[in-house]
């Protein structure tokens, strides 16, 4: 570690991994309450238990993109953290505010929540992903703006590299766009298309900034590639992310109201989409190819190489399975969505998190080349078990959704089936799912199993001075 | 890449590029909800009572087992054209059927999907019944493909 101050990333790693574990858990609820219907009724209706699942998911990846920046933005500017007290502040403060929002969720009634967290004040609940109390979506903003507040003076004061400058665009934009969510209007249609300038401008716009920087960041680290090299993919990818991305909304724009035009600019742009992540495959191959040192922290570089591939997949690809709008009419809101937006979350956000975890990590624990070999191993288990684990539940939540379209959204009125007589007749894949997201459950102990095995990585006999460096 | 192609030309991009299309976006954004959405979105018949409807649908997390056209949870039907479905486009028949459907809540069949109670006044499944009616009448390309949603 060069900047003691870089240590306050290891609470916001920690938490993140325990949130995580609960999101799991609570897929696997969701996932027998798909076929098993009434299971957890009414302790826990689905809606409740969604609502955790996704809201974990957000909140963790917000841990995991805070850690990795106090991590990274220290180094890359030469500099401690401006407040490492701040950051330790902040820690609490939303670590406090996100479990107290999952045990309102969990232990009263939703209309109960909105009624004790008086938001008839400002009303921004019931929205999905939006469902935090507003007095939880105020404490994120204010974390958000100290947070950004507390790197962007760290980066400011040091040396100013393309990560920083690229990772500190993709926080600001995070945040910016984050006070959207406060925006509900009692018209639906405007409240959707506002909706999105929070969901789609940070998971297809911003975050992919933020993205393209932690890798960036790693891939210097681990192959010793110079630097000038590094930064210019990382330009080309970011400027062809928000390129294809911005537009690229209107692919939201196909059914909930505003005008046909969206139909060919979402289509075109959005169709675009791939792109980015197809130069991230590029990028981390090429870089290792052209790696100038081995780094024994083969966990990590793993990571690094599975996150470019899997967001290609999951982001890209499925993505554009179901992008263009002749397409998306019949596949708009089935299980092909769902199945798109599972390995596009895990492939781009949960992975390129873990990478730096798998990189950050083991130096923040007193091992400065990486894990064990025996650890490692481990890791690698974890690593094999859970993506492989998503690509089954991507396929038969595909299957699920094919099956789905064919019966219910292709035929004619008189002949198409009901949505719930659809659902019966596609059980089959969703027990196989259920099944996948069992295993997904087993990579994720041995993960966080590869945590507890001692020792560390040797430092390379011969590579010690480079590798340092 | 070829050494020809510098980071500042990259950078360039970058920057031009978002630029370019941030603004173009806006500019999209101004033409959709000033010239084209009143019109799509009969936003002149948003009453009182829709927009409770709109409060109530959200107070209750409705779209966390529903969707609204198409966004939501896939856990249970689409419903911003249940008004056409199980209404046949009639308000007091829609009414009716809204009312006694909230009121058999849960079935507690074995097995299946339940819907919880919500134990909604009948005002607050009247204004229900003309948020889900508004909706049906938004002009969204002429989706979902057939009336099952």
């Amino acid at each position: 570690m060069k900047y003691q101050s870089q240590a306050v990333a290891k609470p916001y790693f920690i938490f993140a991994l325990i949130l995580f574990a609960g999101q799991i858990l609570f897929g696997l609820i969701l996932g027998l309450q798909y076929v098993v219907g009434d299971f957890l009724f009414p302790e826990i209706p689905f809606n409740v238990a969604r609502m955790v699942h996704t809201n974990l998911l957000i909140v963790w990846l917000l841990f995991g993109f805070m850690g990795a920046t106090y991590w990274l933005v220290p180094e890359e500017a030469q500099t401690e953290l401006h407040s490492p007290l701040l950051a330790k502040v902040l820690f609490w403060v939303f670590a406090v505010a996100g479990t107290l929002t999952i045990l309102g969720y969990l232990s009263v009634d939703y209309a109960t929540l909105a009624d004790l967290t008086y938001n008839n004040l400002l009303p921004t609940m019931g929205r999905e992903f939006l469902e935090q109390p507003t007095i939880t979506k105020i404490g994120i903003a204010v974390v958000a703006v100290g947070f950004l507040y507390n790197v962007g003076v760290t980066a400011l004061k040091g040396r100013k590299t393309v990560v920083n400058i690229v990772l500190m665009t993709g926080l600001f934009g995070l945040v910016v766009l984050w006070l959207f969510a406060f925006y509900n209007p009692s018209n639906l249609t405007l409240d959707k298309y506002f909706w999105w300038f929070v969901v789609h401008l940070w998971v297809e716009g911003v975050w992919e900034l933020i993205m393209g920087a932690i890798l960036a960041y790693i891939l210097i680290k681990l192959t010793g590639v110079d630097r000038e090299v590094i930064e210019k993919w990382l330009y080309v990818i970011i400027a062809m992310a928000l390129i294809s991305g911005i537009i690229g909304t209107g692919h939201h724009f196909f059914w909930i109201g505003p005008p046909e035009y969206w139909l060919w600019l979402g289509s075109v742009f959005s169709a675009l989409e791939p792109l980015p992540f197809f130069m991230m495959v590029l990028f981390a191959f090429n870089m290792v190819k052209r790696r100038r040192r081995n780094h024994p922290n083969k966990a990590a570089l793993l990571w690094a190489l599975g996150t470019s591939v899997m967001a290609f997949l999951g982001a890209g690809v499925w993505g554009f399975l179901h992008t263009l709008a002749p397409v998306n009419y019949y596949t708009h809101g089935s299980q092909i969505t769902a199945a798109h937006g599972h390995m596009a979350f895990y492939g781009a956000y949960v992975m390129i998190v873990l990478t730096i975890i798998s990189y950050a990590m083991p130096i923040m624990r007193g091992r400065p080349y990486g894990n064990s070999a025996t650890a490692q191993a481990m890791e690698i288990w974890g690593f094999w078990l859970m993506t492989l684990s998503m690509v089954c539940i991507t396929l038969f939540l595909t299957g699920a959704g094919v099956l789905q379209v064919w019966l219910q959204r292709m035929p004619d009125a008189g002949e198409a089936l009901s949505f719930m007589a659809t659902q019966d007749r596609i059980a089959l894949f969703y027990w196989m799912r259920l099944v996948a997201g069992a295993f997904f459950m087993g990579g994720l102990v041995v993960y966080l199993g590869s945590f507890l095995i001692k020792g560390e990585a040797p430092e390379p006999a011969l590579e010690g001075a480079a590798a340092r460096a | 890449m070829a050494e020809r192609f510098t980071k500042s030309m990259a950078r360039n991009i970058y920057l031009g590029g978002s630029v370019f299309f941030v603004l173009l976006f806006l500019a999209l954004t101004l033409d959709t909800q000033v010239r084209a959405m009143p019109e799509r979105d009969n936003r002149e018949l948003i009453t009182e009572a829709v927009a409770k409807g709109k409060e109530v649908w959200e107070h209750n997390n409705c779209v966390g087992c529903h969707t609204i056209m198409g966004e939501g949870a896939y856990f249970a039907p689409e419903l911003a054209n249940v008004f056409d479905r199980r209404g046949g486009g009639d308000s007091a028949t829609f009414r009716a059927y809204l009312g006694a459907w909230m009121k058999a809540m849960p079935t507690k069949v074995p097995g299946r999907r339940q819907m919880p109670q919500f134990n909604l006044t009948e005002k607050e499944v009247d204004a229900l019944a003309a948020f889900l009616e508004w909706t049906s009448k938004i002009d969204d390309n002429n989706w979902p493909p057939n009336i099952e949603g």
